[in-house]
């Protein structure tokens, strides 16, 4: 329906140029790419520029299967770009299981594909360096909730240490072109590119420590809190803190059909990541399933950088976003299916098309009903489910929470677990958006302040009107079902408490 | 959910465009449409959201709370059209009926690449991102947010019907 709207260039050359996927004009965002770089896969001479993941790199060269299932071998491509799914594991200069998605290519790399486990490096191939932080707060994930947090308290005199496993820092604020709703408290119109800048020129300022591409591993009982951090996957933070902010987020939904593991059928978040992020074009004409407000702006950020989006289908009788965002859609020419879902996505190593159908009242597919469209991407916005793996493993109380989008560490309104001294904000805590994550952060921060006995008064100020600004956030009809699993994971925690 | 007043789906939260009887809730009185250039904000479940409370310096703009839909002082508003960059959901629009005898000036936000240009013809669409006819671009400017306001002419019958620009024709 649209014309090509954003400017692929075609480059010639060494593989990978002559059908580099790079988006080089966009009507919102400016790609800045460092310097140009060789990485090797397998032997075969790669293109890459500086700052990209090898992930982004290989997919703007055309090679879209990083990983092949075990036992049958079938192809696999990245699902959500953000270090969540490990479908993208590969061998990077001799190191098994790498996250592809989140390590930055190096000139001279050697990456390899794995065959069946992988083999164990040899032990001399990688040097181990080991550091040791402590802090008063460590913030773990460093999306709107954690920057937040991180602020707010640093604000407060609060020593921080912020760990962000991605390679830039800002969680999923970095990929969204879109302008906010809210208030002026909480960004209203500004879009959130932007606000993960003003986040971090705040975190800056406020003098908080932060860093990238380190994941926290595990949680270790001491006289504080203790997290082994890895670091680029050679190096071991050993951070101790009397305060924990796990900000972790979420990871994106599968949906059961047939062919679902085709490369091709993407996470919406991880397709942002690749065309937002990185400034790579993720497919030519594309299905969005789910019409919540993440499939309705993926649909509308696709077209921007120049994918034709064929139809967007959801399972539910209504359109589950806004629709303001269903209405950008709409008149850009997109029709928005309800009662349709995917059947089944067909392809050989790569989609290649997929066949949707109507649903009848109790869900059923409505036989004759179907239709085969072609397309070379499938983006699956069918909801989230939170990061909470650290939370437990450290020993959080759990409970089963389908209005917060499934197991969630249950928390009290000042959004502490029942470990004393950890606290839950953004996604993690229940699904919910990035404004309210934002607020939530900055609870959390205010509420590790005052543990601390840092300005109190002043901490008491920041928390109050924090819950005040969550409170108005959340009066629409569309947190009601939030609101609702929130006061179920507070009522539980005060019953273990 | 219920977002919508009314308690029955309505074809609009089926498909995404509005009914005409969503519709007359949102459009300006005949009267104020024909004395030429006003706001039309198609916006109408409870969103948490307000700058476009903030940004009308004629107070024509107006939210009971952070989440009431916007409501407009029709006679305040002079269709300035300061407000339809300011919305988040790109759902603010200024309409001039009174602009030549057989046309009418549509202003839309504009986030797709060419940004058009002044004299140029595009495809006219309407919600539905059908074609109804041509637009001929008679004004465009990028604000510092990235959105484009851009006002376009489209034949006087179409005005409550364009909402959107398609392909470039000349």
């Amino acid at each position: 329906m649209q014309d090509s709207n954003s400017v692929i260039e075609q480059s010639t050359s060494v593989k990978g140029m002559n059908s580099d996927l790079r988006i080089r004009k966009h009507p919102i965002l400016e790609f800045e790419r460092g310097r140009l770089v060789t990485i090797h896969l397998n032997g075969e001479k790669i293109k890459a520029y500086e700052g990209e993941t090898i992930v982004a790199a290989l997919y703007a060269a055309g090679i879209k299967t990083y990983s092949r299932s075990v036992k049958y071998g079938r192809p696999r491509g990245f699902l959500c770009g953000i270090g969540k799914c490990s479908s993208c594991l590969m061998r990077v200069n001799g190191m098994p299981h790498v996250r592809t998605c989140l390590a930055l290519v190096e000139d001279g790399m050697k990456i390899e594909y794995e065959k069946g486990h992988g083999e164990s490096p040899i032990a001399t191939e990688v040097e181990v360096k080991e550091e040791r932080v402590d802090t008063d707060l460590i913030v773990i994930g460093g999306g709107p909730a954690g920057l937040s947090a991180a602020i707010t308290a640093a604000n407060l005199g609060v020593d921080v240490f912020v760990v962000d496993e991605n390679p830039k820092i800002g969680g999923q604020l970095i990929k969204q072109t879109h302008k906010f709703f809210g208030s002026k408290q909480n960004y209203a119109n500004v879009r959130g590119i932007e606000i993960a800048k003003m986040l971090l020129r705040d975190l800056r300022e406020a003098d908080a420590k932060w860093t990238v591409n380190a994941s926290a591993i595990g949680y270790y009982e001491s006289k504080k809190h203790m997290l082994a951090v890895v670091q680029n996957n050679s190096k071991l933070i050993e951070v101790r803190a009397d305060e924990i902010v796990v900000s972790t987020g979420a990871r994106e939904n599968m949906l059961l059909f047939p062919n679902n593991d085709l490369p091709g059928i993407y996470g919406a978040g991880g397709v942002q990541t690749l065309m937002n992020v990185y400034g790579i074009k993720p497919g030519n004409d594309a299905l969005i399933i789910g019409a919540g407000n993440v499939g309705l702006i993926v649909g509308y950020q696709l077209i921007q950088a120049g994918v034709n989006v064929k139809m967007v289908v959801e399972a539910m009788p209504k359109i589950g976003g806004y629709l303001v965002h269903a209405a950008k859609l709409r008149r850009l020419g997109v029709p928005i299916l309800t009662h349709h879902t995917i059947k089944a996505a067909e392809g050989k190593g790569h989609v290649e098309g997929a066949t949707i159908v109507e649903l009848d009242e109790n869900w059923q597919p409505i036989e004759g009903t179907e239709e085969h469209i072609d397309v070379d991407l499938v983006c699956l916005a069918v909801g989230l489910t939170p990061s909470s793996e650290i939370l437990f493993q450290a020993g959080c109380k759990q409970a089963y929470i389908p209005e917060l989008g499934g197991l969630v560490a249950i928390h009290n309104e000042d959004l502490e677990t029942t470990l004393k001294g950890m606290y839950v904000a953004g996604d993690v805590s229940g699904i919910e958006e990035a404004s309210t994550a934002m607020m939530e952060g900055r609870i959390t921060g205010a509420n590790a302040a005052m543990k601390l006995g840092k300005d109190r008064a002043k901490a008491e100020k920041v928390r109050e009107e924090s819950l005040k600004h969550l409170e108005g956030l959340r009066s629409s009809p569309f947190s009601e079902r939030v609101l609702k699993g929130k006061k179920k994971a507070w009522e539980i925690w005060r019953e273990a408490n | 959910m219920g977002n919508l007043e009314g308690g029955e789906l309505s074809s609009y939260e089926a498909t995404g465009v509005p009914t005409p009887e969503h519709l007359e809730r949102i459009l300006p009185p005949k009267e104020r449409l024909k004395k030429g250039s006003v706001v039309i904000i198609e916006c109408i479940q409870k969103i948490p959201c307000d700058p476009c409370a903030h940004i009308c310096k004629f107070e024509a703009i107006t939210k009971g709370s952070l989440t009431d839909p916007p409501e407009v002082n029709y006679e305040k508003c002079t269709g300035c059209g300061e407000c339809v960059a300011a919305c988040p959901g790109l759902a603010i629009f200024v309409v001039n009926t009174k602009y030549r005898n057989d046309k009418a000036l549509v202003t839309i936000p504009y986030e797709l690449l060419p940004t058009p240009k002044r004299g140029e013809i595009y495809e006219a669409l309407d919600r539905d991102g059908k074609k109804v006819g041509e637009a001929g671009i008679i004004n465009a400017r990028k604000v510092k947010n990235g959105t484009a306001v851009v006002t376009i002419a489209v034949k006087r019958h179409l005005a409550m019907d364009v909402r959107n620009i398609g392909r470039k024709l000349k």
